[in-house]
């Protein structure tokens, strides 16, 4: 079963990550095959929102929202369970500093596995 | 003559047939009421899905009370159900699988394990039943959905019985339990007991659940009889097979518990039905086995390390289970206890049972000054037991009027036919 662990965390705190940790830890993951892909974002600043409203295509900069924590990075993880996928991302390191969001993946209707 | 005849032997086992039909529907919800919890547990392992183990559980009690009659009752009801139910479960897979070939596969997988003979023994059953509760109990669901899960699933209650518990409407719990059910089967939440790392950690919220369960059944929150021993048996129960498990203090903290609210059941309320408050009740009718299993357990909790809310409550317990006089326990301990309770649990509950236990110890002033405190901040405004406690302490020390008002408040706000006889009855003897 396919979860996506999204990470969120307060930029300035992950400022102070060291990446060399988090690329260890995916090499470990995508070694075990436990890791279908994953990313680190740029900054939120960087962000863009699109929106199609009757039609027409708005655009504005930034997130969807205010919050404190700031989407950071994904990995897609392939776990037997919620327990085996929390386990996973308890493990990446920025989970230290701002939290993982687990999602179990939907299977759109119709398509075939 | 002979036509006469036959028709009275006719109607003599007509007669015989009502009866024994009668009989054997006894029996099927005498069985319904002790077994079907464990045959669930076991069919949601055996199906893997909460609905469809339901449905199963369904049909198989329907599936006993057309067959039970005719071929008798099998020699091991729980084991024919389960079978009857798996079987039940598996003609719902074939049928959606027509639409859904995917669900097949999944059909096959639970047939032949048909033939598993730990399917049905006893350890298993039990382990189901401990895979169920930390399922339900799983911390991925949020806090008031597990309790509501496990009161529905573990124990049995309606969702009515529930949401009465929860404060809450019927409608409103049964969404939360839908919504739960759905987390369990879409993020799949797996149904298994927790590696003995994850444990500890796990435990706490199950203890809460369990404790609520034996609430539930020692003062069950509406209708004509206090108790309903059936639950608080099965609370303890849990708690017996929890502490084989895991020998936490907490575990041993909350049977202990248990133990010594269980031992003054008999002793709690009238033939009747009526409450008998604990100065008053008649302590040869306490259960001095029970006592003196809880008291063990509460030493061999205290002496751990740190004490928790449980072992702390248990404590409690069994000083008003030890004294010497039934009026006059060590109110200065008990006190002390409820101050190191409050440090562990910060909540206008435990803070209202201090305050009655100072009331006891320093005078009725004392203790209503400080329920006055709890109820001016405007917490447990909707809690009967605060609204009879104050009026208690009220009437101790002459203020008629206002103790008058207090039960009066308290009466509105409980269901329990008991508790407001009581209450009614204190009322009749102020306004005298």
């Amino acid at each position: 079963m396919k979860y996506l662990c999204l990470v969120y965390a307060q930029e300035t705190k992950l400022a102070n990550m060291d990446d060399a940790e988090c690329q260890a830890y995916d090499d470990q993951l995508k070694k075990n095959g436990r890791c279908i892909a994953s990313e680190a974002l740029q900054s939120v600043e960087t962000a863009t929102t699109v929106r199609v409203r009757e039609g027409k295509v708005s655009i504005t900069d930034g997130p969807f929202a205010e919050t404190k924590e700031q989407l950071a990075g994904f990995y897609l993880v392939d776990a037997a369970d919620l327990n085996e996928a929390i386990d996973i991302a308890a493990k990446i390191p920025p989970a230290r500093e701002g939290s993982i969001e687990v999602r179990p993946v939907r299977q759109l209707k119709g398509r075939q596995f | 003559m002979n036509s006469q005849r036959s028709s009275n032997v006719l109607k003599l086992q007509v007669s015989s047939m009502t009866e024994r039909t009668e009989e054997i529907q006894k029996t099927v919800s005498e069985v319904y009421r002790a077994e079907s919890r464990r045959v669930l547990a076991t069919l949601i392992r055996l199906v893997g899905d909460f609905d469809l183990a339901e449905d199963a559980l369904h049909d198989a009690f329907i599936a006993a009370l057309q067959q039970w009659p005719k071929d008798g009752v099998p020699a091991n009801p729980r084991a024919w159900l389960v079978s009857t139910g798996r079987f039940k479960a598996i003609d719902v897979i074939r049928r959606r699988a027509r639409f859904d070939t995917s669900l097949s596969s999944i059909a096959e997988q639970i047939d032949t394990q048909a033939n598993d003979p730990s399917l049905l023994d006893e350890a298993g059953v039990k382990d189901d039943q401990l895979k169920l509760i930390f399922t339900c109990c799983h911390p991925a669901l949020p806090q008031d959905a597990r309790m509501a899960l496990t009161l529905r699933e573990v124990c049995g209650l309606t969702t009515e019985e529930i949401a009465r518990a929860f404060l809450t409407s019927p409608a409103t719990l049964a969404q939360r339990i839908v919504r739960a059910k759905t987390k369990i089967r879409e993020a799949r939440i797996p149904y298994q007991v927790p590696s003995l790392s994850e444990l500890p950690a796990r435990l706490d919220t199950v203890l809460h659940v369990i404790y609520l369960m034996f609430n539930e059944g020692y003062s069950a929150s509406s209708g004509d009889s206090l108790t309903r021993p059936d639950l608080s048996g099965e609370a303890i129960r849990l708690g017996r097979v929890l502490l084989e498990l895991l020998p936490d203090p907490e575990v041993m903290g909350l049977l202990a518990l248990m133990l010594l609210h269980e031992s003054r059941r008999v002793a709690r309320s009238t033939p009747t039905g009526e409450l008998i408050l604990l100065e008053n009740q008649d302590r040869s009718k306490w259960n001095r086995n029970q006592i003196a299993e809880g008291s063990v357990l509460v030493e061999r909790a205290l002496s751990r390390q740190r004490s928790g809310k449980y072992a702390l409550q248990a404590a409690i317990a069994a000083v008003h289970a030890q004294a010497p006089q039934p009026e006059d326990p060590d109110w200065a301990q008990i006190v002390g206890l409820y101050d190191l309770l409050l440090q562990e649990v910060p909540s206008p509950v435990v803070e209202l049972n201090r305050a009655v236990a100072v009331a006891m110890r320093s005078g009725p002033a004392a203790g209503l000054n400080l329920i006055d405190q709890i109820l001016d901040r405007g917490d447990l405004a909707d809690y009967h037991l605060a609204h009879s406690a104050r009026a208690d302490l009220c009437r101790r020390l002459g203020r008629n009027k206002e103790a008058q008002i207090s039960y009066e408040r308290a009466l509105a706000l409980t269901e329990l036919e008991p508790e407001r006889r009581f209450l009614e009855q204190r009322i009749r003897e102020l306004s005298r």
